[in-house]
């Protein structure tokens, strides 16, 4: 008890005196683990190289600038393919998840013993793959391109939406279900009328979420040859041309603030 | 009408909700239900249309043993029995028309009801019960733009447009303030003698019943220990149902003529039921 008494008057303590111990020394401990791993990167670390960064920063810094903006021409066409690449992949993961959310969802599946266990792994291997990884896959079984990166994009959505999906699903108004069952409702219809309704504001949120999610990731998709803007960036690295690079950059930061903006639009007209 | 035999209810954690509940509904009646929490009155409404599934025991309602059925024979059941909730259990992000409708689910195919074309007599009726209820202007609006009392009468309306034989009703008050309550209950009762309906309902509101039934059962720990006229209930068989407590104000003679006006006061008549107390509160909060 943190209650002490002490003579006549009872003393009172957010702790008992060998729990504060404790956490003292589990703090001790912390900070002990904290200062050895800091002497080991310290000595893995060239420190000259650290020193050396501001002035190697300053020196890319200074031939990025100005930005070749005759460079933009040959942009439209990428940032489009990366559009394109984020808003298919997104739609495509939607359709795949949809069954998913519903098999995995506790008060949908039709068994917690097999059905829902397949859902959740599923969901769990598609979530545990970066997108890029997906596209360093596909580009060798699909070859190159686009496509490449639509399938790597869905892929990698699929877990993302059906994991939120199905959080949204177990979360409903069972009253809502309970009495359209008891108008004597199918199951579709049950879930047409009892569910569907309740849970469209969570997907139409979490689709556009996952789609401003997805225009970032579709623009590194190139890098792999998966298409997108990322090709571009890949190519004015290799040549050491600083100016596209940081066009390139602005381009890809001016697709991201617009998406956030559509996305931030949508999300409030639903709600 | 509706036969209750040995109903037991076993819930998988052990608790015994109902103890072999035997009761009969003949044609037209309505019975107000009365109990504390926890004595098994929305388990034994939720029975009877499979909600919930009886551990033992038969329901038979028009000769049709429900608690024998399979899924798709039971929704047809259901169908005759139309349902209204404590929480009016509308789909808030639906219209009141839509909700409305939902009553007649079990009688369209999916895709009929997926793409909201329903029959023009559905339709039609739709509109009669919206008219009857007071909810005329109201169709096109969502359910969760409604006050709770409009709410429970888009709930009654889509119980009815079922054609149910009978109602189960589940504390259709208890969310409600005290005149709404009365008015509701009014409705119910009226609509139920229109079309010659049976009715079951669960109510906390010990006065309120008296004020509307012609029959009483009283539920304690999942068994039957009253059954019979309002005007025969005594602060004994009260004692007996709910406990120990001092019932001279909740007892009081059947008002017949009870005005609106009059309904506001009405919090005083429940002032010795904490339970109903608490719940109207919950409600109005």
């Amino acid at each position: 008890m943190p209650v002490v008494r002490t003579g006549e008057i009872q003393v009172w303590r957010r702790r008992e005196p060998a729990k504060q111990l404790a956490i003292w020394f589990a703090w001790l401990c912390g900070v002990a683990l904290f200062m050895f791993c800091w002497s080991i990167i310290s000595e893995k670390t060239t420190w000259f190289f650290v020193f050396d960064a501001p002035r190697i920063a300053g020196d890319i810094g200074s031939r990025m600038f100005p930005p070749r903006w005759s460079y933009i021409d040959q942009l439209w066409l990428p940032l489009w393919d990366t559009i394109n690449i984020a808003t298919l992949g997104t739609m495509f993961s939607i359709v795949m998840a949809v069954p998913v959310a519903f098999l995995a969802a506790r008060n949908t599946t039709p068994s917690t013993r097999f059905v829902r266990p397949l859902a959740l792994l599923i969901i769990v291997s598609s979530r545990s793959i970066n997108s890029l990884i997906w596209a360093l896959l596909l580009v060798s079984i699909v070859g190159p391109g686009l496509f490449a990166g639509v399938i790597a994009i869905s892929l990698r959505s699929i877990g993302f939406v059906a994991k939120l999906l199905y959080e949204a699903i177990e979360e409903i108004d069972e009253d809502q279900v309970e009495a359209i069952a008891a108008t004597g409702a199918s199951r579709a219809q049950i879930i047409a009328y009892g569910i569907v309704p309740q849970i469209m504001p969570a997907f139409a949120g979490i689709t556009v979420f996952r789609w401003d999610i997805n225009i970032r990731e579709s623009t590194v998709l190139g890098l792999v040859g998966a298409g997108g803007i990322g090709l571009q960036l890949q190519g004015s690295l290799n040549i050491l041309a600083w100016p596209q690079v940081t066009l390139i950059l602005i381009a890809i930061l001016f697709s991201v603030v617009a998406s956030e903006v559509v996305s931030a639009k949508v999300r409030k007209a639903i709600i | 009408m509706l036969r209750l035999d040995g109903v037991v209810k076993t819930y998988p954690t052990g608790d015994k909700a109902l103890k072999g509940v035997t009761m009969a509904v003949p044609k037209g009646q309505v019975i107000g239900l009365i109990g504390p929490s926890g004595a098994g009155k929305s388990t034994l409404i939720r029975c009877i249309n499979r909600l919930v599934e009886p551990t033992e025991g038969s329901i038979t309602l028009e000769d049709v043993e429900l608690t024998k059925l399979g899924a798709s024979a039971l929704r047809v059941q259901r169908r005759r029995m139309g349902m209204i909730f404590q929480e009016y259990a509308l789909v808030e992000r639906l219209t009141v028309m839509e909700n409305v409708l939902s009553g007649r689910l079990g009688y369209v195919g999916f895709w009929r009801s997926y793409f909201r074309k329903f029959p023009q007599t559905s339709i039609d009726e739709a509109f009669r019960l919206l008219d009857r209820v007071g909810l005329s202007e109201m169709v096109d609006k969502r359910a969760d733009e409604l006050s709770g009392g409009q709410r429970q009468r888009v709930g009654i309306a889509r119980a009815l447009i079922q054609d149910p034989a009978i109602l189960l009703v589940d504390e259709p008050t208890a969310s409600l303030d005290p005149k709404t309550s009365r008015q509701i209950m009014r409705l119910i009762c009226e609509l139920c003698e229109e079309r010659g309906l049976a009715a079951i309902i669960n109510i906390h509101d010990v006065a309120l019943a008296q004020m509307f039934v012609r029959r009483i059962v009283g539920l304690r720990v999942g068994e039957i220990v009253f059954d019979g006229p309002p005007d025969s209930m005594t602060a004994e068989t009260l004692t007996e149902i709910y406990g120990e407590e001092d019932w001279s104000a909740t007892i009081r003679e059947v008002d017949e003529e009870a005005d609106e006006e009059e309904a506001d006061v009405a919090p005083a008549t429940s002032g010795h039921m904490p339970e109903a107390d608490r719940d109207r509160l919950a409600g109005l909060t």
